[in-house]
């Protein structure tokens, strides 16, 4: 089993390999494409093994700002080329822009399994 | 000279429960300071939830008061982020951000129309650029929109997709946006804009 981290005095993002789930915990507000591609790239290398299934864990993510939601749009949305992998997000209603604004990660890709509890 | 773009509140009565805060231009980078645009969103959202006129005794005013902040934390961020990035340093010019409080007294649930702006320079040379995109985001469906902008940003590695922070407003807040341009000297050219978000919370 391998744990990758990228964290920061706000946010942890945490890479479990052993079920192939990213965790994103605290709030994200980073500047924009730039300071987001750390953890974009770690999406895309997660991507790149071409797992069956990934799963990306937004439950105790309590803030993410536009760019986030941008730079998960963009990961989605490149996974309509590995039509291999099953993506799950995992959502929760306790948090307010979960409910508002993750239903919009289906659009990028209808396959997407989206968890919201 | 001004410009008008979109659904804007030219003046408010002077009895509308409000907050305004001024940020001075500073000498440390906009990266060391970046965290404080969500940390004064998140203020401005916990001082403005004692407006909300939710009854101590609703079980459902809990889960109000923390969907109305959560809208005007990450509003007010947006608004900041981008005010705090486009700020024009040459023009010296104070980023003004403030919330008013309309209370909409013909609905019985106690609906209450958050109005948050922000006012900062801009750079001469951009507003034409930036007038033509929010003639183009007001004639858009914003949801179509949505998913063109970031395809574009697909095209090319690390570019921005432009307007994203407006666009999910509209589309997952179902807020109504609008802009206010003012040329405030022609010697230096001195340019401002004003953002205006009202959003039902």
């Amino acid at each position: 089993m391998t744990i990758e981290e990228i964290k920061d005095n706000d946010y942890t993002v945490q890479y479990d390999s052993e079920s192939s789930t990213v965790n994103f915990v605290g709030l994200l507000s980073l500047g924009g494409t730039k300071e987001y591609a750390p953890i974009a790239d770690l999406l895309n290398k997660i991507a790149a093994a071409q797992p069956d299934q990934m799963t990306l864990n937004l439950r105790k993510l309590e803030f993410l700002n536009s760019s986030g939601i941008s730079m998960l749009s963009k990961f989605v949305l490149g996974l309509r080329k590995k039509k291999s992998i099953q993506l799950v997000v995992l959502g929760s209603n306790e948090v307010p822009w979960q409910g508002k604004s993750l239903k919009n990660l289906q659009k990028f890709l209808p396959s997407l399994k989206l968890e919201i509890e | 000279m001004q410009k008008v773009f979109g659904d804007y509140i030219e003046d408010f009565p002077p009895e509308l429960d409000s907050l305004e805060i001024i940020f001075t231009p500073t000498s440390h980078s906009i990266r060391k300071r970046w965290s404080n645009n969500r940390l004064s969103a998140q203020f401005v959202a916990d001082y403005c939830s004692t407006f909300l006129p939710v009854d101590d005794d609703d079980p459902d005013g809990t889960r109000r008061i923390k969907e109305s902040k959560g809208a005007i934390t990450y509003i007010a961020n947006e608004l900041l982020e981008n005010a705090m990035k486009f700020n024009d340093r040459d023009s010296n010019f104070k980023v003004k951000f403030g919330i008013y409080f309309i209370e909409d007294i013909e609905l019985e649930n106690g609906s209450v129309t958050a109005v948050l702006f922000v006012t900062n320079g801009v750079n001469p040379d951009g507003v034409d650029k930036f007038q033509a995109f929010l003639t183009e985001l007001l004639a858009s469906d914003p949801e179509e929109l949505y998913v063109t902008q970031v395809e574009k940003s697909m095209e090319e590695e690390h570019s921005e997709a432009s307007g994203l922070g407006f666009l999910t407003m509209i589309n997952d807040y179902s807020a109504k946006l609008g802009w206010k341009f003012q040329n405030l000297s022609t010697e230096p050219q001195i340019y401002t804009v004003t953002t205006m978000v009202q959003v039902r919370v």
